[in-house]
């Protein structure tokens, strides 16, 4: 049998979202891989048209159901810095919570994925049972569970009180038991370990080839992360970037593992350090110019391009999310693998499609 | 072999979910719930229109006709805090299912003095 | 406020993307924009220890050279400008034609409008 194509998706037990391979096998193993999209193409850029630059923010909030607090942090710091205003201290300090709540609850739900892709259904379940506890703070602090839409050009529309931000503490302890109970089980279970070791490996080398990011780099032993740009309140906190040097889904799995604790401490900082004072400054006029901003997503790092001329509507508005920059590396990471080890492989990458689409 | 004893306690403790239509979760204060106008205070300026990122709302000033497609809404609450005077609130319940289609129109009659209140362009 | 970009001519994209891989950049996007006069403006965006640099190409015909040659990854988003603004990139592997997010040549490129780049319908 040489040369058998089997489509992979766009409906798969594995796949939440949308995507396609064109798998070309021999036997079992895996020779090429050719991802296709347009199942869940909505042309969000393509609103900037006709929604005026503040509308816009709820509009860039739904490229992604996951990180939707931090696509709309990416643009508005972009018309931030586009228009000259400083966001008050206090405004940068609840961005980065929300920010690194919206990191944990991505986390928990990828593991969690990832656990099911192995078949590993109660690892899957604990894991969800923790995150509700992260969306219970996001629905309580913000309003929403997951499009918290607290951003605004010149700061955020919600502030905590210390009530607030005690009991945010007090259930971020649980969620750290929570995750301690489990990390056994992710970093040294024997059928984890079987399914994820040596299975799509990317080297550092690769990795930087074909522009990944975030997590996927990473895990690759390249020590980047745009939180280090120190946008936000990032340049005031301590944190190191997470880094694994095997790069196979282990190595990204204990990645992602390593950012829940990273990201709990971050909020405990943030928390410590949240200064008193506004939590925006109005802004008026019009942005005019061409900026790129960038921050760090739980998948990566998020790339906003705006131009603008003055008027009410923005001119060009691109977003280049980081599934969108991971998925080119799948076309090197799947061939050689088994047919049986696709969706492992394909998950590790925490494929978002709706971001990659928009 | 690490998850037993967590799948144990599990089996033998009560369920972690709640069986949903019969007994909803009490929403958190401050939850971005219902959208409901208040026509007594509602000056019908517009203002709610013109921010609104989903256009979910109509504003007819010469008939007096305030409309909202409450499935066009994203619960942002941009128009809650766009509000002069305070006629817009989101109420800490979610809006029942439905099986048809709703669109909300309320007549609001407003009052003379306060007809003259200047659009922000 | 604009971005500092070397401008360079299309026949010298390659070579300078290539010189950019030699020093050990990320290849980050490319960003296609819709220019003032007739045609279409890229913004090709690298990183190199969190510092990003630009290289800005005029493009005025449809023909853009690919720069997946270099940069393998380049392949799907040069699928998408072709899908948005109706350009072609000469060396594109593989060459979804159109039909990466759109219907082929059926959808008109929907980032083309009346101001589009050169040779629109």
């Amino acid at each position: 049998m040489a040369g058998t194509v089997i489509p992979f998706g766009p409906q798969h037990p594995v796949l939440p979202e949308p995507l396609h391979l064109n798998l070309k096998i021999e036997d079992e193993i895996v020779i090429s891989a050719t991802p296709a999209f347009g199942y869940v193409h909505r042309g969000l850029e393509k609103l900037a048209d006709i929604r005026d630059f503040r509308q816009m923010i709820q509009v860039v909030e739904r490229v992604c159901g996951i990180c939707s607090m931090i696509h709309a942090l990416t643009y508005c710091q972009g018309l931030e810095a586009l228009m000259g205003v400083e966001p008050p201290p206090r405004a940068r300090f609840l961005r980065v919570i929300w920010s690194e709540l919206h990191r944990l609850h991505s986390h928990l739900l990828w593991l969690g994925l990832f656990a099911d892709a192995m078949g590993f259904e109660s690892l899957f379940m604990q894991l969800w049972k923790v995150r509700e506890r992260i969306m219970d703070i996001n629905e309580a602090t913000a309003g929403n569970r997951v499009i918290l839409s607290v951003n605004v050009i010149g700061g955020v529309r919600r502030d905590l009180d210390t009530g607030q931000t005690g009991w945010i503490l007090s259930e971020l302890a649980e969620v750290d038991k929570g995750i301690k109970a489990m990390g056994r089980t992710i970093l040294h279970d024997y059928t984890v370990q079987k399914r994820t070791r040596g299975k799509g490996v990317l080297s550092g080398k690769q990795a930087m080839e074909f522009g990944c990011v975030g997590p996927m780099l990473r895990s690759c032993g390249v020590a980047q992360d745009m939180r280090l740009l120190g946008y936000a309140a990032y340049c005031e906190l301590d944190f190191a970037p997470v880094v694994e040097q095997d790069g196979d889904c282990y190595a990204r799995c204990r990645v992602r593992f390593a950012e829940l604790g990273q990201s709990i401490d971050l909020i405990r900082q943030a928390i410590g350090k949240l200064p008193t004072g506004d939590i925006s400054v109005p802004v008026k006029g019009r942005p005019e110019g061409e900026i790129v901003a960038r921050a760090e997503q739980p998948r990566g790092e998020c790339l906003y391009y705006i131009k603008a001329n003055g008027g009410k509507f923005l001119d060009r508005l691109r977003i280049r999310t980081p599934t969108f920059a991971n998925i080119p590396a799948l076309t090197v990471m799947l061939p050689g693998i088994e047919l049986a080890d696709v969706p492992v492989v394909l998950l590790s990458i925490d494929p978002c499609i709706s971001c990659t689409e928009r | 072999m690490f998850m037993i004893p967590v799948v144990l306690k599990n089996l033998f403790s009560r369920c972690a979910t709640r069986p949903y239509p019969q007994s909803p979760r009490q929403l958190f204060v401050g939850s971005r719930g219902q959208l409901v106008n208040d026509v007594e205070k509602c000056i019908l300026c517009g203002t709610c229109a013109r921010t609104c990122p989903s256009q979910c709302l109509t504003v007819r000033r010469k008939e007096g006709l305030w409309e909202y497609e409450p499935f066009a809404c994203v619960f942002c609450g941009v128009c809650v805090e766009a509000c002069p005077t305070g006629s817009l609130a989101q109420l800490s319940q979610w809006r029942p299912a439905v099986r048809e289609r709703e669109r909300v129109v309320l007549k609001v009659e407003v009052k003379s003095q306060e007809s003259g209140v200047k659009s922000e362009k | 406020m604009t971005i500092t970009a070397d401008r360079i001519e299309s026949g010298e994209l390659c070579r300078a993307v290539a010189a950019l891989k030699e020093q050990g950049c990320r290849f980050v996007t490319i960003t296609c924009v819709r220019a003032d006069s007739a045609g279409a403006e890229m913004l090709y965006h690298f990183d190199r220890e969190l510092s990003l640099s630009h290289l800005r190409l005029t493009v005025s015909g449809d023909e853009v050279p690919s720069i997946c040659g270099i940069y393998a990854a380049a392949f799907l988003v040069e699928n998408e400008i072709q899908d948005h603004f109706g350009l072609c990139f000469s060396g594109l592997i593989p060459d979804y034609r159109r039909t990466l997010y759109l219907q082929g040549e059926d959808s008109p490129p929907p980032f083309r409008g009346p101001s589009g780049p050169a040779g629109g319908q």
